[in-house]
């Protein structure tokens, strides 16, 4: 490890379009990239501050998802309101726990861990930690790969309030928990797009970069 | 593809300074600090993915012009398209989560095989592509928000929940939406932005100086 060099180090920048490795002559100055024209950063500017930003909105509306109400059901025997845990609970009764589990961790378990991981990994970066680098730079990589996952209960509510409108012998409605719910999977998506894992690395070398 | 050896290369995850190496076919090389994927030497990669893009593209027009569930009540049949599903949310007063579910399994998706046409296309002829940058950059940019195969777990999520209740029918779109994701991951995993690089500058002359 002692010998790793980062382009940045060495006044290299790499263009994220095209991975072309180009000399940033005067870092000041805004800098393309001489085979694509993008602009060029050493690092993904006011990445930590934006995380950050759309993290804690995030977090906000995390607290009326859970709360609210996700989706009406009713017939003639019985009217119902789930919120998303009492839902997961109502599929577990009755018999459908593979799909409770399916919808538990892409409703529940998913969501928790990208706003918690992303918490650790904007502290750690921000405290310029040293701590396990590579397994922060994987779990980075994991809730970039999952967090879409979390989309699955709004096309759920959507399908199902649809099609049983169409009957006429029960009815599905959404609630406002799934405004609420999208909001927190789209601010997250976002959130982890704006962080730039590179800035996990930059303490070991002390090195310390911006735009 | 043709490899150009001994050029830097800077991981995407870790901006660790490396070399280029040279790969077998369907190899892949990693950072060897982080482990990120660098690169890989997808065989054939420019015409498997346009022939993949074609196909998907077929069925993406299938997937949404029939309906995806039906259910029968009373000898009533009622089937719902996808679009079908993001208007009626729309009227029922959830104008947000029905532009979501529009942009997330339609209008993304379509940017999605679009660029990647327009930009293979070309390509596959030796041709340059008009405005090859913005579709390379529209596709990373669209990637992450164009959930086809979500979406399809949705559906079947939902068709356990309406058997409790009603008599569910699967429509042709379901089956074409099964095709379509994997016909896109196998889009996403034969598609190398680096060989499309490569492929440019080879037919531009312009040699990449390092």
């Amino acid at each position: 490890m002692s010998q790793s060099v980062s382009a940045a180090g060495q006044g290299l920048c790499s263009c994220h379009v095209c991975n072309l490795v180009s000399r940033l002559e005067r870092p000041s100055v805004a800098a393309h990239c001489p085979r694509c024209g993008t602009r060029l950063h050493f690092r993904q500017p006011g990445s930590v501050s934006r995380c950050w930003a759309l993290l804690i909105a995030a977090y906000i509306l995390y607290i009326p998802s859970n709360l609210l109400v996700m989706m009406e059901t009713g017939s003639l025997i019985s009217y119902r309101k789930d919120t998303i845990m009492s839902g997961i609970v109502h599929l577990w009764k009755t018999g459908s726990e593979i799909i409770a589990l399916i919808v538990f961790a892409a409703s529940v378990v998913i969501p928790l861990l990208k706003l918690i991981s992303l918490t650790v990994l904007l502290v750690s970066v921000q405290r310029r930690s040293g701590w396990h680098p590579r397994q922060r730079a994987r779990l980075y990589r994991m809730i970039e790969l999952v967090g879409r996952w979390s989309m699955l209960d709004v096309y759920v509510v959507t399908l199902l309030a649809t099609l049983v409108q169409l009957g006429s012998m029960a009815i599905v409605k959404a609630g406002p928990a799934s405004i609420a719910f999208g909001a927190v999977v789209i601010l997250t998506m976002f959130a982890s797009k704006q962080f730039d894992p590179r800035l996990i690395w930059d303490p070991l070398q002390n090195e310390e970069f911006h735009d | 593809m043709a490899d150009r050896p001994a050029q830097l290369i800077a991981c995407h995850d870790c901006d660790l300074l490396q070399r280029e190496i040279f790969l077998n076919p369907g190899c892949t090389a990693t950072c060897r600090r982080c482990g990120a994927v660098l690169y890989r030497n997808a065989t054939d990669s420019i015409n498997r993915t346009l022939a993949y893009t074609v196909a998907a593209s077929i069925l993406f027009v299938i997937a949404n012009l029939f309906p995806i569930l039906s259910i029968e009540m009373g000898g009533d049949r009622a089937g719902i398209t996808l679009y079908g599903a993001v208007l009626s949310l729309w009227d029922q007063g959830f104008q947000a989560v029905s532009v979501v579910v529009l942009l997330t399994t339609i209008i993304m998706p379509a940017i999605q095989l679009s660029s990647m046409a327009f930009l293979l296309v070309p390509l596959e002829f030796d041709q340059v592509p008009f405005r090859y940058t913005l579709y390379v950059r529209t596709l990373q940019y669209v990637q992450p928000w164009s959930m086809v195969e979500v979406f399809l777990l949705g559906v079947l999520v939902s068709l356990v929940k309406l058997t409790h209740n009603f008599k569910v029918i699967p429509g042709v779109a379901l089956w074409s939406f099964a095709m379509l994701t994997l016909l896109i991951a196998a889009v996403a995993s034969s598609f190398s932005a680096r060989d499309v690089w490569a492929r440019l500058d080879r037919i531009t002359g312009r040699g990449v100086s390092s």
